[in-house]
């Protein structure tokens, strides 16, 4: 099981192009549909937590991902499945190619990649909206959201930490009430 | 300088970046320069545009990746030998995972002992119209000029961009096609396409 929790982020981690938001379609893939380690819901509430931790998000959702399956050992084995590609990557790229930059074939080959890496990232975004619980009075929620942070250039963690301040003053209201 | 005090102080530096590196990558990017090429002076301000271009090309968390790369030139850039600057990777890219590695394992272990209870369950139910919402910013926030090409600028680019985020968008959504798949398809066809042209 461990050595499956490895491979499995090892093989996420080598075809993370582009920053964490990259691994999103990867893992909906992997652990969410191939696998059944959590579910679609479950997936959304954990991108929540990494976002709101400090640190890389990837790695984030690799350790929660490890702990639910097997505690500690399990996010061990998680992260270090992660992180091992790039690790071996730039140390490669360190020691024996400055030039990798320049490289026009490398160049064309992410010319290709990376507009592709956008739409994995809008189809798990169109797939968990399903899964949001959305409906007509929270409709506009997701679309605010995205301004502030696209328009205005919020930061993801305030509008988090905000909302997690909302609800639980929400909660503690409606316990009065009752 | 002594070694020792080098990794010391490597260490420190990326624990640092880990613990305040807010919202990804990017948000991680400045916080690395300030303390990088500012504070420290380990690498010069070129040398650190070569980082970023250098891990947003190679797989992998751009954190990891910048912390890898940062490591390995620090110490060689300090005469010391390259199996050393090789430790001093490793110690940096372990240093900028270890703050969200102790954090993360106290959040996920709350979360999984309280996460029936009614107080969490209403803060979930509250966050996840708002992760739709980051997601879909990112999306926005990618689809840019670094990306897609220039408009009047590289116009053949931008159409076969669009072409291809068009193209992947319903082979993922649609077709059910994996990840995996679609980024070798469209590397593959941005290595033969624009090398021809």
């Amino acid at each position: 099981m461990l050595l499956t929790l490895f491979i499995t982020f090892f093989k996420i981690g080598l075809f993370t192009i582009g920053g964490g938001y990259a691994m999103i379609p990867l893992i909906e893939r992997e652990v969410v549909e191939r696998k059944g380690w959590i579910s679609r819901e479950d997936f959304l509430d954990l991108l929540a937590i990494a976002q709101s931790a400090p640190g890389v998000f990837a790695v984030n959702i690799s350790i929660f991902i490890g702990y639910r399956m097997r505690k500690t050992i399990g996010s061990i084995f998680c992260a270090l499945g992660t992180v091992l590609p790039s690790i071996i990557i730039i140390l490669a790229i360190a020691l024996f190619l400055g030039s990798y930059r320049d490289n026009q074939i490398v160049e064309n080959v992410f010319k290709g990649i990376r507009p592709a890496v956008i739409a994995l990232i809008l189809t798990p975004t169109i797939r968990l909206a399903s899964k949001a619980g959305l409906n007509k009075w929270t409709w506009w929620v997701p679309v605010v959201t995205a301004l502030l942070i696209w328009w205005l250039g919020v930061s993801p963690v305030w509008i988090i930490f905000a909302t997690i301040i909302g609800a639980i003053l929400y909660y503690i209201f409606k316990l009065r009430k009752a | 300088m002594n070694a020792v005090v080098i990794y010391l102080k490597l260490f420190w530096t990326f624990f640092k970046i880990g613990l305040f590196g807010f919202g990804g990558g990017y948000g991680m990017l400045s916080l690395i320069q300030n303390e990088v090429v500012e504070k420290q002076q380990w690498i010069s301000n070129s040398e650190f545009t070569d980082i970023v271009a250098v891990s947003q090309m190679t797989p992998g968390p751009i954190g990891i990746n910048s912390a890898t790369y940062v490591g390995y030139k620090a110490i060689e850039n300090s005469g010391m030998a390259r199996t050393e600057a090789v430790c001093g990777s490793l110690l940096a890219s372990f240093s900028v995972m270890l703050p969200s590695f102790i954090l993360m394992l106290l959040i996920s272990a709350f979360f999984m002992r309280y996460k029936d209870h009614n107080s969490v369950q209403t803060v979930l139910k509250w966050l996840r119209p708002v992760v739709v919402g980051m997601l879909a910013a990112a999306v926005l926030l990618l689809l840019n000029e670094e990306n897609l090409g220039a408009f009047n600028k590289d116009n053949l680019q931008l159409y076969v961009s669009i072409g291809l985020f068009a193209l992947a968008f319903v082979a993922t959504y649609f077709w059910k096609i994996g990840p995996i798949k679609v980024i070798l398809l469209a590397g593959l066809f941005g290595g033969i396409f624009y090398s021809l042209i």
